[in-house]
């Protein structure tokens, strides 16, 4: 009785997990089908859940219409940049709050972690004046530089260095290492977990930033992808393409998904590092 | 701490990069934004005037300011607690011991990946007046033909699906690994003790969880009260009849379409109170020497 009630549960779990999985992934599947359409199929009814075969011509007419090339790009120039700016950065400075005492210590990691309640919505008036005044607008600068500090980094790599032994630093400091030695040939082999979940959650957060760039780039050649497809779905809407709003959507997701996928096991163990502080 | 004591100037080396940007990007203009909210621009001499209070008693008087106040509020409520509750349950599900339960982790995790716009411009498929699917569904089985699109509770409804759906991979991934330091042992004494499921969890699983929680709290609270707007900026883009302007829309629409900087200022400073208090209970809680040390 008691292995029949425990296999009724697990089978329970299943069904349940299976349908919502079903559910979140639908929106996905549909959009999928959506982009293989042709205009006609697409507002057949009932609706077609089945592929059609226009799908590379619908990649090739939203690449066309919203110039995709620029766009993916911008997107990859920014994306990577901060990404990468964001490592270096945290990684030195939580280097600095583990390794050294120096004076001000007590106060400026309390105040990274403040800034951590300042995200770009809430100064995002007087950031739009600075960067005009600097003539940042329309520039790389803009979507990279005000982006480079990393309070997200900075806890990641201060939690990690904290847990490494300290003999490791004797031992290094004994053998005449200088301390950018031991940071780059015994910390940084260590910290390469830490490194990729970071990769993944700012290379995530950079390409899907929408708010910011929108208000500090007019300019066409500087258009990143999120607002290249913003435009897209307005622009066709009116005429109800969805299989070609579908096709560059598909097109627009998929860099942050291959970095995710990529990089998915360091990710999840990063993260599982974070939560058992 | 000081694992190198003869380098006295190489540390604030280090820390410059991050510090500089900080100082010059996010506390200075900040602090602009605390100046400019007690200052208006004339539009004449094309000067900052000295106001007082009166952008934020301005704020608190406009019925348009207050719907958006009372909308973000429960938007937030429902995508922060349905959200959290519904993510809890499917990483709860996905930590028993069953077969597969990692392809479930892995399963469920991409709509991290997804941006704002992107849930946005799926769910408006979905939710499409002629041909979304949820549309012919809630049709067939209610006999109600809604225009998601027109309709002020539709509309949230449509604008609060996507966002959930949006943070579930995030905050699955979080809890999931925050499940996987509740010591198995721990929950079957329990049970071995007597307690039933319902007792087991809230007795030993959540308080062991709380600090992912409160975590996951501040993050979704950052996502309801800020990143949502390009969902919002692609489904609704407020509307209809102002149902869907949350705060952060509102702020863009006075300061950037509306050049009323000064008010926009003020609002940037209630948002960033609002960010503050539940950004102080989870600097707070993470800081404390935890209850539960491991």
């Amino acid at each position: 009785m008691h292995t029949y009630r425990k296999l009724m549960t697990k089978i329970g779990i299943h069904a349940i997990l299976i349908v919502t999985l079903i559910a979140v992934i639908f929106p996905v599947y549909y959009a999928i089908t959506m982009a293989t359409h042709t205009h006609r199929d697409a507002y057949a009814f009932p609706p077609k859940l089945i592929p059609g075969k226009q799908f590379f011509q619908n990649v090739k007419e939203a690449w066309r219409r919203i110039a995709m090339t620029t766009l993916l790009k911008n997107s990859l120039i920014i994306a990577i940049t901060v990404a990468f700016g964001k490592i270096v950065f945290s990684i030195a400075a939580a280097f600095a709050f583990t390794h050294f005492n120096f004076r001000g210590n007590w106060i400026l990691f309390p105040l990274t972690m403040v800034t951590q309640m300042m995200p770009l919505p809430v100064r995002v008036i007087p950031l739009y004046r600075m960067m005009a005044q600097l003539n940042w607008l329309n520039s790389y600068k803009a979507l990279t530089v005000p982006y480079l500090a990393s309070t997200t980094g900075i806890i990641l790599f201060r939690q990690f260095y904290m847990t490494v032994p300290v003999e490791l630093a004797d031992a290094a400091r004994v053998d005449g290492a200088t301390p950018l030695q031991y940071l780059w040939k015994i910390l940084l082999p260590l910290s390469w977990i830490n490194v990729a979940a970071l990769l993944v959650i700012e290379f995530i957060y950079m390409w899907n930033e929408y708010l910011w760039p929108n208000i500090a780039i007019t300019s066409s050649k500087m258009r990143i992808a999120q607002m290249g497809l913003r435009m897209l779905y307005t622009s066709e809407r009116g005429v109800a393409e969805w299989n070609i709003i579908m096709a560059g959507t598909l097109i627009i997701m998929l860099p942050p998904l291959i970095v995710l996928i990529l990089f998915r096991k360091q990710f999840s163990e990063g993260i599982a590092m974070q939560t058992t502080k | 701490m000081d694992r190198f004591p003869k380098h006295r100037v190489l540390p604030y080396g280090l820390i410059f990069p991050s510090i500089s940007i900080i100082a010059i990007f996010l506390i200075y203009p900040f602090g602009q934004a605390i100046y400019q909210s007690f200052h208006r621009i004339n539009p004449v001499r094309r000067q900052l005037v000295n106001v007082g209070w009166r952008n934020y008693v301005d704020m608190f008087q406009s019925s348009e300011y207050l719907n958006s106040f009372r909308n973000s509020f429960i938007f937030g409520v429902i995508v922060i607690g349905l959200g959290l509750a519904i993510s809890l349950g499917i990483a709860l599900l996905t930590t028993q011991r069953i077969r597969g339960a990692a392809i479930y982790q892995i399963a469920f995790i991409w709509t991290y990946a997804m941006s704002p716009i992107i849930a946005g411009v799926m769910w408006s498929l979905m939710f499409d007046p002629s041909i979304g699917l949820m549309t012919h569904v809630v049709g067939n089985l209610t006999g109600y033909w809604i225009n998601f699109f027109n309709d002020t509770v539709a509309a949230f409804i449509l604008v609060s699906v996507a966002s959930i759906w949006v943070m579930l991979g995030y905050n699955i991934t979080f809890f999931v690994a925050g499940l996987q330091n509740v010591p198995h042992e721990l929950r079957e004494a329990a049970s071995i003790d007597g307690a039933n499921t319902w007792q087991v969890f809230w007795i030993i699983t959540f308080p062991m969880l709380s600090p992912t929680v409160v975590f996951l709290l501040f993050v979704n609270t950052i996502y309801a009260f800020f990143q949502s707007f390009g969902l919002i900026d692609v489904i609704t883009m407020g509307g209809p009849s102002r149902a869907t302007e949350f705060l952060i829309y509102k702020i863009y629409r006075d300061g950037f379409g509306r050049m009323q900087e000064g008010q926009a200022a003020a609002q940037s400073v209630v948002l960033f109170i609002i960010i503050a208090i539940v950004g102080a209970i989870q600097i707070y809680t993470s800081t404390r020497s935890a209850v539960y040390e491991r």
